[in-house]
C-alpha cells in the first residue's frame, strides 16, 4: 500500500506528463495542417506528371528503344528498398509498419534468392532495421536536420537512386512510406519507382506533337518522374507521421487524464481510512477509560 | 479582344498560377513559341527561360527551368521543376542555377556535354536578361 505522500508524488508526475503530452499533441496538429497543405499544393503536378508520362510510355514503351528507366534492366536479381521513416519516435505505429512492411518484402525477396539492398531515409527505421538486415544497408539519408521538405531534398535522393541504377547497382527499386488517409489511419504503402510503373491505361483524348521527340521527352522526364515520386511520398510520410503522433498523443493524454482520477480516488480513500483509524484510536481510548 | 486560354503554371511544390490568359510565351527546347488559343497540341520540354503570359491584366513573367509544357487548343499548363515570378528572381537564384548547371557540366559524360553546356549557356543567357 502506498503511502499518501507517494500517491501524491505519483499524481504529480502523471499530471506533468499529461501536460507534456497534451503540447505535442497541439504541436503536431499546427504540423499536420502545414504538411497536409504542402502534400495538397504538389499534388497537381504530380498527376500532371504521372499522366503524361503514362501516355508517352504507352506509345514509346513497346519499341526496342524505350529508355533503361522504363524498361529495365531486363533482370530482377537486385532489389533496391528505400524504406523512408520518420526522424523521431513517440508517433504510434507509424515507424513499425513501414518497417514491418519493408522486412516482411525483404525476407520474401531473399526467400526466393534475390539480392536486397537497403537505403535508408529516416533514424529511425535504420535503428529497427539495423538488427536483422544491416547487412544489405547500402546508404542513409539524414532529414533530422531538415525543418521542411523541400523538392530539393526530393531531388538529392533521386539522384542518388538514379546514379546507383546507372551503375547496375540494382534493377527493380521500390519505395516504402505510410499514405496519410486520415487522422487515424496511414497506409503503409509500396510503390515501385524503377522500373517505371503505371497504373490503369492512359487514355489518349488528343494527338500531340511532341519537340523534340517523344524518346527525347520521355528520357528527360522519367528521372524527373522518380524524383517526383519521392517527393509525393515524403510529402505523404510527413503528413501521415504527424497525424499518427497527434493520434498516440491524444490517446496518451487521455490515459494519463484517466490514471490520475484513478490514483486521486486511491488518494482521496487512504487518506479517509488514515482519518478513520484515527478516530477509531480515539474512541477506543476514551472508552477504555 | 483575342480569346483566352486557361493558363496552368505549376512546380513540385505548388501551383505558381491558374488564370486565363491570351497568348504565352514559352522557352521551349528547341526554341521560343508563342501559344494562343486553337494551337494543336503539342508537349515541349523546356529549356532555362523566361515564360510570358499575356493576360486581360497585363504581362506576366516567369523564369523556368527544367519541366515541360502541354499545349493544347483551350489550355496550356506549364510543369517547371522550378519557377519563380521574375519579380522574385535575383541574382543569387539563378547563380544557385548556373552553379548546378557547371558542376553538372563537370560531371557529365563525354556525349552529354553538349546538352549540359547548352543549359549552362541557356542560365547565362537568362541572367543576362532578367539583369536588364
Amino acid at each position: 500500500m502506498p503511502s499518501l505522500k507517494d500517491l501524491k508524488n505519483r499524481i504529480g508526475s502523471v499530471k506533468s506528463t499529461r501536460k507534456i503530452t497534451k503540447a505535442m499533441q497541439m504541436v503536431a496538429a499546427a504540423k499536420l495542417r502545414r504538411a497536409q497543405e504542402a502534400a495538397e499544393a504538389a499534388r497537381p503536378y504530380a498527376e500532371r506528371m504521372a499522366a503524361v508520362m503514362a501516355s508517352l510510355a504507352a506509345s514509346v514503351g513497346q519499341s526496342d528503344s524505350a529508355p533503361r528507366l522504363l524498361a529495365g534492366t531486363g533482370s530482377d536479381k537486385v532489389h533496391l528498398l528505400v524504406v523512408m521513416t520518420a526522424e523521431r519516435g513517440l508517433c504510434g505505429g507509424f515507424n513499425s509498419t513501414i518497417v514491418r512492411l519493408a522486412r516482411s518484402r525483404a525476407q520474401e525477396l531473399l526467400s526466393q534468392g534475390k539480392t536486397v539492398k537497403i537505403l535508408t531515409v529516416g533514424k529511425k527505421g535504420r535503428e529497427q532495421l539495423r538488427r536483422d538486415l544491416s547487412d544489405h544497408f547500402i546508404g542513409h539519408v539524414d532529414l533530422s536536420e531538415v525543418k521542411r521538405v523541400g523538392y530539393a531534398n526530393a531531388q538529392a535522393i533521386a539522384k542518388d537512386v538514379l546514379a546507383r541504377f546507372d551503375a547496375d547497382e540494382f534493377d527493380v527499386a521500390t519505395i516504402f512510406f505510410n499514405r496519410f488517409q486520415s487522422v487515424i489511419s496511414q497506409v503503409p504503402t509500396a510503390q515501385q519507382i524503377i522500373p517505371a510503373h503505371f497504373e490503369g491505361a492512359a487514355e489518349t483524348e488528343a494527338l500531340y506533337d511532341y519537340e523534340p521527340s517523344e524518346e527525347g521527352i520521355l528520357a528527360d522526364l522519367l528521372p524527373r518522374g522518380v524524383a517526383t515520386q519521392i517527393f509525393t511520398a515524403l510529402l505523404e510520410n510527413g503528413a501521415s507521421e504527424q497525424g499518427a503522433r497527434m493520434s498516440a498523443m491524444d490517446n496518451a493524454t487521455r490515459n494519463a487524464g484517466d490514471m490520475i482520477d484513478r490514483l486521486t480516488i486511491e488518494y482521496n480513500r487512504s487518506r479517509q481510512a488514515a482519518i478513520t483509524k484515527e478516530l477509531i484510536e480515539i474512541i477506543s481510548g476514551a472508552e477504555a477509560l | 479582344m483575342a480569346n483566352e486560354m486557361q493558363f496552368d503554371l505549376v512546380t513540385p511544390e505548388r501551383k505558381l498560377a491558374s488564370y486565363a490568359a491570351t497568348a504565352v510565351e514559352i522557352p521551349g527546347a528547341e526554341g521560343d513559341m508563342t501559344a494562343m488559343e486553337g494551337h494543336s497540341p503539342l508537349i515541349t520540354s523546356l529549356r532555362p527561360g523566361v515564360l510570358r503570359a499575356t493576360t486581360s491584366d497585363g504581362v506576366k513573367s516567369f523564369v523556368v527551368s527544367g519541366g515541360f509544357a502541354e499545349i493544347n487548343a483551350s489550355a496550356i499548363s506549364v510543369l517547371a521543376e522550378r519557377a519563380v515570378p521574375i519579380e522574385e528572381a535575383t541574382g543569387t537564384i539563378i547563380d544557385s542555377m548556373l552553379d548546378e548547371a557547371r558542376s553538372l557540366m563537370e560531371a557529365a559524360l563525354p556525349e552529354d556535354r553538349d546538352a549540359a553546356q547548352k543549359l549552362v549557356h541557356d542560365i547565362e543567357m537568362l541572367r543576362g536578361t532578367v539583369a536588364i
